[in-house]
């Protein structure tokens, strides 16, 4: 018996299971997969560069299932990358900007985007580059003011999340867009929508930002793809070479299987889009407010109602670490994660969490659960009953210390 | 090397976790002291009943702290049980990792936290309580004293605001 499978025996496996960790892994449905299995096993897998009946049946599809893709959002599909992930969407948005665009140097962003946003910009200082961070409101919003300000001659890109992944904001992305493009129409603006689509209204038809990107896994598609929005006439560089094949901005053979099951996820979300946005906000404040009407001490993390994102329950529980708290909850059944220090590899608690002005031990009793299409009410009446008992215990462990 | 292990917790950490040896405040202690800091997400409290032998008799602890935090406390306090205070004193952060099966390497500071609120007490025993202070206890402060006093040091750093640039 390996260590890990004695760890799994000592952890034992709770009878209801419920998965809320949506933001850090997620899995597929039945119907995504069998969209998925035939362009592993019978066609459609040739490389669509290529000149025969494989590669031209694979260019067909492929078309296609950009197409569906790039649908909701009211963009040309010929204008959707396909990447790899949300990560690498990111990162090309903004080296790839910065390495065609050498003349500006100055990159702003909020100080709430995702790590793959902020790192990609604060690596690009050795090239030059300048970074300036647009700090937040209490319920994270991004303070246009600033923005505002920051914008000179010398800005060449800014970057604005659409929701913010782990509190759910939704982002003023019009309005900052406007300032941006008021300031100066060759302003590049990005926007993070990894967490808002499929959850809110994005129609960049009308909002012309020029980069956007979404990813498959997060509307419940296959891991291992995504896609970067980047608007007809921007310049923008590969991040790595490679032969070409469809994609210009990704050298190497299209993923056909891949695409099929984003494109399938894509169908499932959006033929559903106001039903899941009503059912998944409906869970959402069902959870929130259970919490706090149950459980004392408690703090809701990010915006409520119509400003923040359907599908995200984030709440501190003071007087509770936050590993501790995932560990508990895990033996309980309830999957969800922390923004706690300890559940990293650093003694620094989410960036999130203390740009919002929440105090590290605030911050490090949050969880945060994210609701899908999937998840039910019963499992919402599970976890609502089972988390005061969880709190309880951890509490009871911290005694006495004071916070 | 070109990736990480995550945190694999050894089964003894998570038994610990599950049911916690000596939790909870000891009202009659003989001693109590606390390390680390609510800022950093981990913080231990000690309490000790010592005897009139420099014997500890019974011993307890809380933890606001992750998993790992709570089973190193829970695991010296069953370490120290019936030990003087000096063989209790030479119990080091490693002993405590052993006795866990080993932490995760991010971990190792939980240990370090544990042995340093005992030692705390400890000192705080000889200093209050019998204001005399034994041959064997060392006048600096050692290791795992130290890397107590970094982590409230830190989490006097996070207390204020936490900007990224």
């Amino acid at each position: 018996m390996s260590e890990i499978d004695k760890l799994l025996d000592q952890h034992g496996k709770a009878i209801t299971e419920v998965y809320l960790d949506w933001e850090n892994g997620s899995k597929i449905e039945k119907e995504v997969l069998d969209a998925m299995i035939p362009f592993y096993l019978d066609r459609k897998f040739g490389n669509p560069a290529i000149t025969h009946r494989f590669g031209w049946e694979t260019y067909d599809f492929y078309i296609g299932a950009k197409k569906t893709i790039a649908e909701p959002l009211n963009i040309n599909p010929q204008s959707l990358a396909i990447t790899q992930s949300f990560t690498e969407s990111n990162n090309l948005a903004i080296k790839g900007i910065v390495r065609a665009n050498k003349k500006k140097k100055k990159i702003i962003l909020s100080e709430v985007e995702h790590l793959s946003v902020i790192h990609s910009a604060k690596s690009l200082y050795a090239e030059g580059v300048k970074v300036e961070i647009i700090p937040v409101s209490n319920d994270g919003v991004v303070n246009t003011d600033i923005l505002q300000e920051k914008l000179d001659d010398d800005t060449l890109l800014t970057s604005i999340q659409a929701v913010n992944h782990e509190i759910g904001t939704i982002q003023p992305v019009k309005e900052a867009y406007e300032i941006v493009k008021d300031k100066n129409e060759d302003i590049i603006f990005h926007t993070d929508a990894t967490s808002a689509f499929g959850r809110i209204p994005l129609d960049y038809s009308k909002l012309e930002v020029d980069l956007a990107t979404i990813s498959s896994d997060r509307i419940l598609g296959p891991k291992g793809i995504a896609g970067l929005y980047v608007k007809e006439g921007i310049k923008i560089r590969p991040l790595y070479e490679g032969q070409l094949s469809v994609e210009i901005l990704s050298p190497d053979v299209e993923n056909s299987p891949l695409l099929a099951g984003f494109a399938k996820a894509v169908e499932l979300q959006f033929a559903r889009f106001d039903e899941i946005k009503r059912e998944t906000s409906r869970l959402r404040d069902k959870l929130l407010y259970g919490f706090q009407t149950t459980i004392p001490r408690t703090d809701i993390n990010g915006p409520q109602g119509n400003n923040r994102a359907p599908d995200n329950v984030n709440i501190s529980f003071l007087g509770c670490e936050g590993e501790a708290l995932t560990v508990e909850s895990s033996m309980k059944g309830i999957y969800a994660s922390s923004g706690s220090a300890c559940t990293s590899r650093v003694l620094m608690p989410s960036h999130i969490l203390t740009a919002i002005g929440r105090k590290p031990e605030e911050a490090h009793g949050s969880l945060l659960m994210k609701l899908t299409r999937i998840n039910t009410e019963k499992e919402i009446d599970y976890v609502l009953e089972t988390m005061p008992k969880v709190i309880e215990r951890i509490r009871s462990i911290t005694g006495g210390i004071s916070l | 090397m070109s990736s990480r292990i995550p945190l694999p917790y050894a089964p003894r950490v998570l038994e610990l976790f599950q049911n916690p040896q000596n939790l909870g405040r000891m009202e009659d202690a003989t001693i109590v002291a606390s390390a680390g800091s609510p800022a950093c997400g981990d913080m231990i409290a000690f309490y000790l009943k010592i005897d009139d032998s420099d014997t500890i008799t019974k011993s307890s602890f809380e933890s606001y702290g992750c998993a790992s935090n709570i089973a190193a406390a829970s695991q010296l306090t069953i370490m120290i049980e019936n030990k003087t205070l000096e063989e209790a004193w030479n119990f080091t952060w490693n002993d405590v990792s052993e006795a866990l099966g080993g932490l995760p390497k991010v971990k190792t500071h939980c240990g370090s936290l544990a042995v340093g609120a005992l030692r705390r007490a400890v000192r705080a025993y000889f200093k209050e309580i019998t204001k005399a202070s034994p041959g064997w206890l060392p006048g600096d402060l050692t290791k795992d004293e130290k890397h107590a006093l970094e982590e409230e040091a830190l989490a006097e750093k996070l207390g204020k605001k936490y900007k990224l640039l």
